[in-house]
Order: structure tokens, then C-alpha cells, then sequence
């Protein structure tokens, strides 16, 4: 019983981290305004640029870090058309989801070949904190996780003292609020719209990593599967706020946890059934989610000055 | 001495010209006026001066040194101040977090607590005591506009420009206000006044520049030459301006519209309405008079159907329409012209005729029984319009949002007269209208009702409620305070009803 909590629990967060990952990105860009609908295809960038970079690298944290270079790349082609050019983020997100969907399998197959065994690389394993770890069952659970569960449980408290503390945050939120007002104050709003769309597509290419090198030890084809809307949804049930973010995260990696369950578990119910879980709870997370909501009033209208 | 010389600045918007060599000088510890109706070019002006706009040409001294003020940053670091006529200030945050936002002396970590402090001497040596940790949306509106003016002063603001400040405001606030101008001038600041509000004008400033169709037309004039308000009206107007009054005959007849004890919430789910009554009969206006947002919307959201009624009744001709949709309440010769004719009363994007059959479409004469459009009959129809309402157009293919603010309301206007109301219901008819066009709608107005119409009007403007009233209902806070006779009444009662203040001995 108590290596069955232990495990779940353990299995929880290893799920939920890609969504906090991303999410704590997100719920930066949706703060200043627009919805960072291609997070899908930055995920997938990073998935694929944290293996080639552990590929060639031999470092799955040098991997990381190339893949959060690779999102932010592909945010700034997110924030150009439309913080700048002031172009439908619906559009043009859409858009940068199946150029990556397209990208990443032509770069696999010419990097990798088509070959059923892939290469070894370096992955994030799981590292054991001193003491912490024999805490009994959340020993186990909590403090043997790969190293990027531990970073994105820390940038939780501190994702949330930036925003609603530090003067970044406060023109972040300003600015997905009332961007006229911002502008008669002297805040350049498209300069804060830009570098946070840039901030989520940072913490998108390090959430796709994780799903390679943590979750995973090597690219598959489309391997994140909706989790970048996922992320997007964790975000409004979240009310835009870090903290609330960690909570719908867990809850869709509880889902997810209890849907790897039901399919080991030969229960009788269609494995197919099994996997819509995560995403049926999603869908009515979205739904029962509080009416009082902190949705930035401007969000996903661009700004375009007089 | 001269804090401010504009010299010759213009601007052009594509093909209109906003502002034409305009020269504004202003001095140091002066209130000065800027006059002029809507349109005149005053905002844009400001907006210039403000790094809002980048001017065509002309050059901007301040305090002695040439400038030139690319955005609000700098104009803020010079010393300018402004407040907007739409506030500039985010609802969802809370007082002090406006006030320090885009602020220059702000720490990667904001100390909102020093900020408080210091904010919180300041607004109490100008006696404009706000609460800075309280949200900006649940402030009232003169709080908004006394936060707004902290904001300028927190920034060390020695020139401050105020954007037809007394809009929004109660008379009793406007006392309110000026006081601020006063002592803000006494300790050596200048202000920039931008109205159309004579009085107000000849109480509280200095100097005055008039400005008409962007071109200056009177230079520093100096209120205590200026005569009377009649003489600024003919400067700012171009004309003599006739301020005859509209005849009242009251040709009362049946009750047409009755509202009983309607309650509504808002869509923040707040009580908008509570408990309103009253009844309107033929040949009757009765002017809803209250502060922008006390339930004026609601009331007419809840009567034309656009939003549902919680409790109560809504009668029109006898009918109970309480439940109905909009289009079935327009079937009872409802005529509705809504308050912001871009949203609610017109499709910007739709040419003229498409936007004059919008309600009538889908029956005789303008379709037929296949839904066919019968574009003949419409255009005649929409020529007819036109020339009758004064609609000044290069003709009926043109997009409703080409037109200028007035044509456009007229546009609204004949549109909803020639329905042949029994019930009209008018929403700020001449908001944002030039003299001109704001007599001209009132006396549509005015004549649809002595041809027997009911007519409920919603407007913010005092002058306009009182002269075309028969009865007023104030309102504040979604109640009814008080209905009262349109000629037994004065500013001074109706202003403090609108503040939700009830005379001690109470009226009969």
C-alpha cells in the first residue's frame, strides 16, 4: 500500500512537470496579453533539440539548455508576427504547430535515420536528495525525481513573487490589462509583449526536453501529444496565477497517472477510454473553472497604437 | 513668465486635418482653457504635447528650451502630466499599483509599502484621500479621476493637462474638483483645461484659447474681458448660437410604457436594479438623470430585452414584454437608439442602406416571402432617409464608419424615428455631438413626442435633461431616488440626488 502511494505520487509529478514547466511560461505571455497558442510546436522543437543537443553533446543539461534556446528561437517567430506585425496569434500559432510537426520529423529522420533503435543519449535520471529522500513514502515519492521536477517545483514560488511583487511582473500584468494606459505611462508595450511571448517559448522548449530526456529517453515522432495545450488549459484553470498553475498541473498528472494505471490494471475498460481521461478532465476543469477570473482583459488582442 | 509655447503645430491624419497651425502659449501658475466642440482638434493638441501623436510640423517650447516629446516617457520626464477623458487606469489592480506603474524610480523588487506611504501624503495634503490598496474597479468614478491626477503629482507633475475632466462628474464634484485646481495653482502649478463647458470655463480659469476646426481662433484670451458665455459660445460655435429653449406641452395621454419593481444583476452579477418603477405616458419625455453607471444601462438593457430580467414587470401598450426577445419588444413600435452608436446602433463595416433596413429587412417592402432584397425599394428608401435626416454622405454605398459622428448619429436617429414610434427610447442621443447636430437631434427628439410618442431619454448631460425633461428620474446605484417635474427642479437638487443624497423633508 505504501509503495503504491509512494509510486503514484512519484508518477504524479513526473507527469505534471512538462505542464508546470510550460505552463509557468504561459502563464507569463497570457498575463501580457496573448495566447501563446504554439507552444504545441515550441514543446516539440525542444523535445527534439534537447536529444540532439544530448546527442552531440553528451550532456543531457547542455541538451536543455539548446532546446530552450530552439523555443526561444521559435517564440521570437511567434512574437514577431504578432506582437509586431500585429498578426491573429490563432493564425499564426496554428500555423508554427504543424510547421514544427513537419520540422521535427524531416530533422529526426535526416539526423537519426529511420532505424528502430535509436541512439543512447544522455537523460535526466532520477537524483536523490541527501536525507530528504528517506523521508518515508514521500522520500520516495518527492525527492528522487529527475533534476528538472526539482527546478520547476523551486520557479513555482518564485514565478509567483515576480509576478504579483517585482516590477516586471506588475508591467506584465498591466500590460495584457489595459495597453492604452500602459503606453500614457511610458511602458513600451509591445517591448514587455515581445520578451514575455520569448520567456514562454524558453520554458516550452525546456518543458519539450523533459518529455525527451526525463519522461523518455529518446524523439519520437509528435511525441507531446496535446501537452502543449494541455499547458495552455492548466493555465486558465490555474487563473493565470504561478501558484494556481501548480495545482491544475498535479491535477493533470494525476489524471494522467491514474490513466497509466487503469491501462496496466486489466479492469475490462477499453485502453482507449483510458487515455481520453486526461484530456476529459481537462475539458471539464475548463468548465467548472471560477468566474471570477484574474483573464487579462486584452488578452489576444493586439495593440495597435494610434 | 511662459512654461509652454506652441508655435504653429499641425497635424494631419491622412487626409483630415486635425490641428492647422495652432500657437498655444501658457504661463506659468495659470489655469488655462482650451475651448472647442468635439472634433475641434483640443485632444489631439494635448496629445501632441503629451508624445501621444508626432506632430506634422511646428515646434514645442518648454520652459524656455526647444523640445521634442516622442512618448508619454518623456513628457512624464519634463514634467507634463495628463488625464485622459477615458481614464487610463487598469481595473484589476489595485490603487498604489497603478500609481507606481511604468514609474521611473522603480527597484526590480517594488516596495509597495513605501510607495503607499509616500502616496498617501501626498493625497492627503491635496485632501484627495484614497485608499491605496483597494482595487481601481471598485473605486467611484471622482475617485478614478482624483487618482488619476495623484498619479500626475506622484510623478512630480508641473504641468498638468485635464481631458474634459468634468464629464464624468456630479456638480457637487466639480466643486470638488476645482478646489484641487485651486490649491494645485496656488502652489505654482499649471493647468491645461480642455472643455466645451462654458460655465465651467468663466468659474475656474485664467486665460482661454479657442480652437475651431483645428485652427485657433481667439489666442490667451483673458476670462475677465470675456462678457458672458454667450460671446465664448459664438467664438467657439462661429455663429450666433441660438440657446432658445424648447417649448414643453405635455399632451399627456395613455400610460405606454410601465416598469414595476424590476430587479436586475449586472454581469458581474451584481444588483444593478433594484426595485425600479415608474411609468411614461404618451406625449411625455421622461430623462433618466444619473452618473454614468448607476443602472442607466441596465434599465435599458432590461426594457429592450438585451438582458434578462431577475424580478419585476415591464409593460408596453398593456402587453407584458418582461421575457421577451429584442426583436418581438421592437415589434411593439419600440424605437431604440442605443448609447454608443458604433456598437449597439450601427455595423461600422455595412454601407448606408444595409445599415437603414437592419431591423426591417426580412419583411415588406424591403424582401419578400423568399428572402429576396428588393434593392430598389431599399435605396429609394435609404435616399429618402438621408436627405430628410441630413445625412451628409457621398452617398448610400458608403460604410456607416466613414461618416463623421454626427452623420452617423443622425443616420441612427432618422433610422429609428422612421419606424414610427409609439415607444422611443433614446441613449445619450447627443454624446459626443457639435452644437449643431445635438440641436438638430433634440428637436427630432422633441417633435416625436409631440406627435404623441413616449420618449425615454438616458443622458449624463445636465443642460440637456433639463431643458427637453418634462419629468426626471434620478437614479443612483440601480434605485430610483426621486422622479421629479423637469420645470420645478434645479442643478443643485438633481446634483445631489445623483450623488444618492435624499432631501431632508421629503417631496409629496
Amino acid at each position: 500500500m505504501m509503495t503504491t502511494v509512494s509510486s503514484f505520487i512519484a508518477s504524479t509529478l513526473r507527469l505534471a512537470t512538462p505542464t508546470l514547466i510550460a505552463a509557468l511560461g504561459i502563464v507569463f505571455s497570457e498575463r501580457a496579453g496573448v495566447v501563446n497558442i504554439g507552444t504545441e510546436g515550441m514543446m516539440l522543437m525542444g523535445a527534439l533539440a534537447g536529444v540532439m543537443g544530448s546527442y552531440y553533446t553528451g550532456s543531457a543539461l547542455l541538451g536543455a539548455l539548446i532546446a530552450m534556446l530552439t523555443g526561444c528561437l521559435f517564440a521570437m517567430i511567434f512574437a514577431f508576427f504578432t506582437v509586431s506585425i500585429k498578426a491573429d496569434q490563432t493564425v499564426i500559432g496554428t500555423g508554427l504547430n504543424i510547421l514544427a510537426s513537419g520540422l521535427t520529423i524531416t530533422i529526426n529522420r535526416a539526423v537519426f535515420g529511420a532505424s528502430t533503435s535509436p541512439p543512447k543519449i544522455s537523460t535526466f535520471g532520477a537524483v536523490e536528495l541527501p536525507l530528504l529522500s528517506r523521508i518515508p513514502i514521500l522520500g520516495e515519492a518527492v525527492f528522487s525525481q529527475p533534476l528538472p521536477v526539482y527546478i520547476a517545483l523551486l520557479l513555482v514560488p518564485l514565478a509567483q513573487f515576480v509576478m504579483m511583487h517585482c516590477n516586471v511582473g506588475l508591467k506584465v500584468r498591466a500590460v495584457g490589462e489595459n495597453p492604452k494606459a500602459c503606453d500614457t505611462v511610458g511602458i513600451n508595450v509591445s517591448k514587455t509583449r515581445f520578451l514575455a511571448v520569448l520567456y514562454s517559448g524558453i520554458m516550452a522548449g525546456f518543458a519539450g526536453a523533459f518529455v525527451s530526456m526525463g519522461q523518455m529517453t529518446f524523439f519520437t515522432e509528435n511525441m507531446i501529444a496535446g501537452g502543449g495545450f494541455i499547458a495552455l488549459a492548466a493555465v486558465v484553470f490555474g487563473n493565470y496565477t504561478p501558484l494556481g498553475v501548480l495545482i491544475s498541473s498535479l491535477v493533470f498528472g494525476a489524471s494522467n497517472a491514474i490513466m497509466f494505471r487503469l491501462q496496466a490494471a486489466s479492469t475490462g475498460i477499453p485502453s482507449q477510454f483510458a487515455l481520453m481521461l486526461p484530456y476529459v478532465i481537462t475539458i471539464a476543469a475548463i468548465c467548472v473553472v471560477l468566474r471570477r477570473s484574474n483573464r487579462p482583459a486584452s488578452s489576444a488582442k493586439p495593440y495597435i497604437k494610434e | 513668465m511662459e512654461i509652454l509655447q506652441m508655435h504653429n503645430v499641425s497635424k494631419h491624419f491622412a487626409s483630415v486635418i486635425a490641428n492647422e497651425k495652432v500657437n498655444l502659449s501658457v504661463e506659468k501658475g495659470e489655469v488655462h482653457a482650451l475651448l472647442g466642440e468635439n472634433g475641434a482638434g483640443k485632444s489631439t493638441l494635448m496629445n501632441i504635447l503629451y508624445g501621444l501623436y508626432t506632430p506634422s510640423e511646428g515646434q514645442i517650447i518648454y520652459k524656455g528650451e526647444e523640445v521634442h516629446i516622442d512618448n508619454p516617457r518623456q513628457a512624464i520626464q519634463k514634467g507634463i502630466g495628463m488625464v485622459h477623458q477615458h481614464f487610463m487606469l487598469i481595473p484589476a489592480l489595485t490603487a498604489i499599483e497603478n500609481v507606481v506603474l511604468g514609474y521611473k524610480g522603480n527597484q526590480a523588487v517594488l516596495d509597495l509599502q513605501a510607495a503607499a506611504g509616500r502616496f498617501k501624503e501626498l493625497a492627503h495634503s491635496y485632501k484627495m484621500d484614497i485608499d491605496p490598496w483597494t482595487r481601481v474597479e471598485d473605486l467611484s468614478v471622482g475617485e478614478q479621476q482624483r487618482l488619476e491626477i495623484l498619479k500626475a503629482l506622484y510623478r512630480d507633475a508641473e504641468l498638468l493637462i485635464l481631458d474634459e475632466p468634468t464629464a464624468v462628474l456630479t456638480p457637487q464634484e466639480v466643486d470638488g474638483l476645482f478646489d484641487v485646481i485651486r490649491r494645485l495653482t496656488s502652489e505654482g502649478k499649471t493647468i491645461i483645461f480642455i472643455s466645451h463647458k462654458l460655465t465651467e470655463i468663466m468659474q475656474i480659469c485664467d486665460r482661454c484659447t479657442v480652437l475651431r476646426s483645428g485652427r485657433v481662433v481667439a489666442h490667451g484670451l483673458p476670462i475677465s474681458e470675456i462678457p458672458d458665455a454667450n460671446k465664448l459660445a459664438e467664438l467657439m460655435v462661429g455663429k450666433d448660437v441660438e440657446l432658445e429653449t424648447i417649448t414643453k406641452s405635455p399632451q399627456l395621454g395613455e400610460v405606454v410604457l410601465r416598469v414595476e419593481g424590476v430587479n436586475a444583476r449586472n454581469s458581474r452579477h451584481l444588483p444593478a436594479l433594484k426595485n425600479v418603477s415608474f411609468d411614461l405616458r404618451e406625449g411625455e419625455i421622461l430623462g433618466i438623470c444619473g452618473v454614468d453607471g448607476n443602472g442607466q444601462s441596465e434599465l435599458i438593457r432590461c426594457i429592450t430585452g438585451l438582458m434578462p430580467v431577475e424580478s419585476g414587470k415591464i409593460e408596453i401598450d398593456k402587453h407584458d414584454v418582461t421575457h421577451l426577445k429584442p426583436k418581438e419588444i421592437l415589434g411593439h413600435k419600440v424605437s431604440h437608439i442605443p448609447e454608443d452608436r458604433l456598437k449597439m446602433g450601427m455595423v461600422a463595416a455595412m454601407n448606408l442602406r444595409e445599415n437603414i433596413i437592419l431591423m426591417d429587412h426580412d419583411h415588406a417592402p424591403f424582401s419578400d416571402i423568399l428572402g429576396f432584397l428588393h434593392w430598389k425599394k431599399i435605396d429609394s428608401y435609404s435616399r429618402e432617409l438621408c436627405e430628410k435626416y441630413q445625412v451628409r454622405t457621398p452617398g448610400i454605398n458608403e460604410l456607416a464608419g466613414n461618416l463623421s459622428g454626427g452623420n452617423q448619429q443622425k443616420l441612427v436617429v432618422g433610422r429609428e424615428l422612421e419606424r414610427k414610434p409609439h415607444l422611443l427610447i433614446a441613449v445619450h442621443p447627443s454624446r459626443g455631438l457639435d452644437i449643431g447636430a445635438t440641436k438638430y437631434i433634440q428637436q427630432r427628439i422633441v417633435e416625436a413626442r409631440d406627435k404623441g410618442a413616449a420618449v425615454l431619454m438616458v443622458s449624463t448631460e445636465l443642460d440637456e435633461i433639463m431643458e427637453l425633461s418634462d419629468r426626471i428620474l434620478v437614479i443612483y446605484e440601480g434605485e430610483v431616488m426621486d422622479i421629479v417635474k423637469g420645470h420645478e427642479t434645479d442643478r443643485k437638487t438633481l446634483g445631489l440626488l445623483m450623488a444618492g443624497v435624499r432631501p431632508e423633508n421629503g417631496h409629496d
